[in-house]
């Protein structure tokens, strides 16, 4: 479920690293004022017996295949929700620096998709109102089995999403869904039936580590409220600004334009502004969005085929003889650096 | 188990690669974090159809793996890794966009293999920048920059903890897993009556790792911040870096070097 950079544009993963930070700094300030020094080893270690734990194997009863956890839910049932959200983003960072398993840029998306999900939704919404009776294995096991679900579904939707609004992939929105819900649908499964077996083992062995940290006195109790404008914050944010962006079709102030003079846009006068529209086209960071939306053919009528690059079969072979030149110069330079260093050291002796 | 070890090859082997002394490990670890965003922001912000014009960008890994003295095939291994995932979705594209795009006297490419092959070449260029960074810097001096930028002293004192204690852990896990799969009939891993039991021993035994640990932080002085050292100040070279790589990337960006490169050669040619 860790996204790649090459699967992202700069927009969602710009938007999708602003909305972690605001996530992570919120996190930090609840714990910095009530956390002991105690916990914060506790957090570390936690943390990467959560990294350990995922490459462990569980065989699945009656599939012959074997699954493994995500840690999400386990690290905001032993820490608490905010402390958890730290410890799966510092997972997450490890992870794409040291294994390349997901992105820099798409770090934001991850640590969104799997740590917020199940440390903020999925943990205070699900488990916590399961559990807040008390506590029996029954209970235990339906909250976890349900949170991991719930979490692992946002999670995996909130893939599609930003990988739709990313524009990079083809793959039409509704066949994505349905590829990856169910999947993480059985994943969820595994998820929950691991969780639930660790945490109900604990229960029974040291039941003071699982009350302490899910009544919340020492790492804080999370409100219902905060999560829901967190929650419709990040949706105003991938459902309005990026579809903003992605749409095929004309903005409110395009429509309305269109409307009251016949065009979509004024005339423009030339000189600087087409160089300015030039420049802008560049820089554009969503160029997939434009890219098939620049027509120049009127975008109201329905069925108008989106627009094509010119094909040229000049141009393409220039491309190629440009590309793999490019691609031998590159390596002659490295293999030049190399000797020349080799030489340098040969010669220092 | 054979993850487990790839993991601690791997960590130890990005740990020893940063202390090295080279041109490119003394360059400033904020300037190598900000060359890094920018290389990657650019590279992410080519429309999915453009792929001659990403090639200029394997010069920057190319050339710091070689001014840095990194082992190219390693990282080469590594970047693998990623691939299933790319793979696996970007090969979509070629079944949904059918169009001719790119037209050869010998054959012609639908845009979909297009934009298919330029999400892999954006993501041998992502990986290669985010190892290239860590080979050359370090998780310590990541820190050191992660403090000047002014992020919470608790994440970083959290990310270096998980990060000193991973070795820690997967080394006890891989212990912990080789016995049992020594002593449990042939599994395609831990069975599922055993889930709760060994997966909550180890996280009993953890949870009192955590309190030793802090009473031997404490033995040695702990006041909540863990030190990174000193980092030296950014110096002029350090700047010509940023800037060199800057331009060179902006040039990239506004210019299609390999047609301009591809149009001189094929017209000198007719």
């Amino acid at each position: 479920m860790h996204m790649a950079d090459a699967l992202i544009s700069p927009v969602v993963g710009g938007a999708m690293w602003a909305v972690t930070a605001g996530v992570a700094a919120y996190s930090v300030k609840k714990i910095g004022n009530d956390l002991d020094e105690q916990k914060i080893p506790l957090m570390g270690v936690a943390g990467a017996f959560v990294f350990a734990a995922q490459m462990i194997n569980f065989a699945i009863p009656a599939t012959g295949s074997s699954g493994h956890i995500g840690g999400g839910l386990l690290l905001a049932i032993l820490l608490g929700p905010y402390a958890g959200f730290l410890a799966m983003a510092s997972i997450l960072t490890i992870q794409a620096l040291f294994f390349a398993d997901g992105g820099l840029l798409a770090l934001g998306c991850n640590i969104f998709n799997l740590g917020f999900y199940p440390c903020f939704v999925a943990y205070p919404l699900v488990y916590r109102l399961i559990t807040r009776r008390g506590y029996s294995q029954r209970r235990i096991f339906t909250g976890a089995m349900l949170a991991a679900l719930i979490g692992l579904q946002f999670g995996s939707l909130s893939v599609v999403l930003e990988t739709f609004f990313s524009g990079k992939s083809e793959l039409p929105f509704g066949t994505f869904v349905m590829l990856m819900q169910p999947i993480h649908l059985a994943i969820g499964v595994v998820e929950g039936l691991v969780t639930a077996a660790v945490v109900g083992f604990v229960w029974q062995a040291r039941p003071e580590i699982i009350k302490r940290t899910t009544s919340g006195e020492t790492l804080g109790s999370i409100s219902i409220k905060k999560v829901l404008a967190a929650l419709a914050i990040a949706a105003m944010m991938t459902g309005g600004i990026f579809s903003w962006f992605a749409s095929a079709h004309p903005d409110g102030l395009e429509w309305s334009m269109y409307n009251a003079s016949g065009k979509e846009e004024l005339a423009a006068p030339g000189g600087i502004y087409h160089t300015l529209a030039a420049l802008q086209e560049r820089l554009a960071f969503f160029p997939d969005y434009s890219l098939k939306n620049q027509q120049e053919t009127n975008t109201f009528a329905v069925g108008t085929n989106e627009s094509w690059p010119t094909v040229n079969a000049g141009t393409s072979l220039a491309g190629l003889v440009g590309g793999v030149m490019t691609l031998m110069l590159a390596v002659i330079t490295g293999c030049c650096i190399y000797m020349f260093k080799r030489r340098h050291k040969t010669s220092g002796v | 188990m054979s993850n487990m070890t790839t993991s601690l090859y791997n960590i130890r082997l990005l740990d020893e690669l940063a202390e090295k002394k080279t041109i490119i490990h003394n360059i400033h670890p904020l300037i190598k974090v900000l060359t890094t965003v920018l290389y990657l922001i650019i590279i992410v912000s080519f429309n999915k159809y453009e792929l001659s014009e990403l090639l200029p960008l394997i010069f920057y890994p190319i050339i710091v793996i070689a001014l840095a003295d990194l082992p190219l095939m390693i990282l080469l291994k590594r970047m693998l890794i990623a691939f299933p995932l790319l793979i696996g979705i970007g090969l979509f594209n070629p079944l949904f966009d059918r169009s001719t795009m790119v037209e050869l006297p010998w054959m012609q490419l639908s845009g979909g293999w297009v934009s298919f092959l330029s999400i892999l070449l954006k993501g041998v260029l992502t990986i290669l920048a985010a190892l290239v960074l860590i080979a050359t810097t370090g998780i310590t001096r990541i820190a050191a920059v992660l403090g000047m930028l002014r992020v919470p002293r608790i994440f970083i004192l959290q990310l270096l903890l998980t990060y000193r204690y991973i070795s820690v852990l997967v080394e006890e896990v891989g212990r912990t897993v080789r016995a049992y799969a020594l002593r449990s009939r042939r599994e395609k891993g831990i069975s599922f009556s055993d889930w709760g039991p060994l997966i909550g021993h180890l996280l009993l035994r953890t949870i009192e790792r955590a309190q030793r640990v802090y009473h031997s932080m404490c033995c040695r002085g702990f006041t909540g911040a863990y030190h990174t050292g000193s980092v030296s100040r950014v110096r002029t070279g350090d700047v010509f870096y940023f800037a060199g790589w800057g331009i060179y990337f902006m040039v990239v960006r506004f210019i299609n070097i390999p047609a301009t490169l591809g149009s001189l050669i094929t017209g000198v040619v007719r």
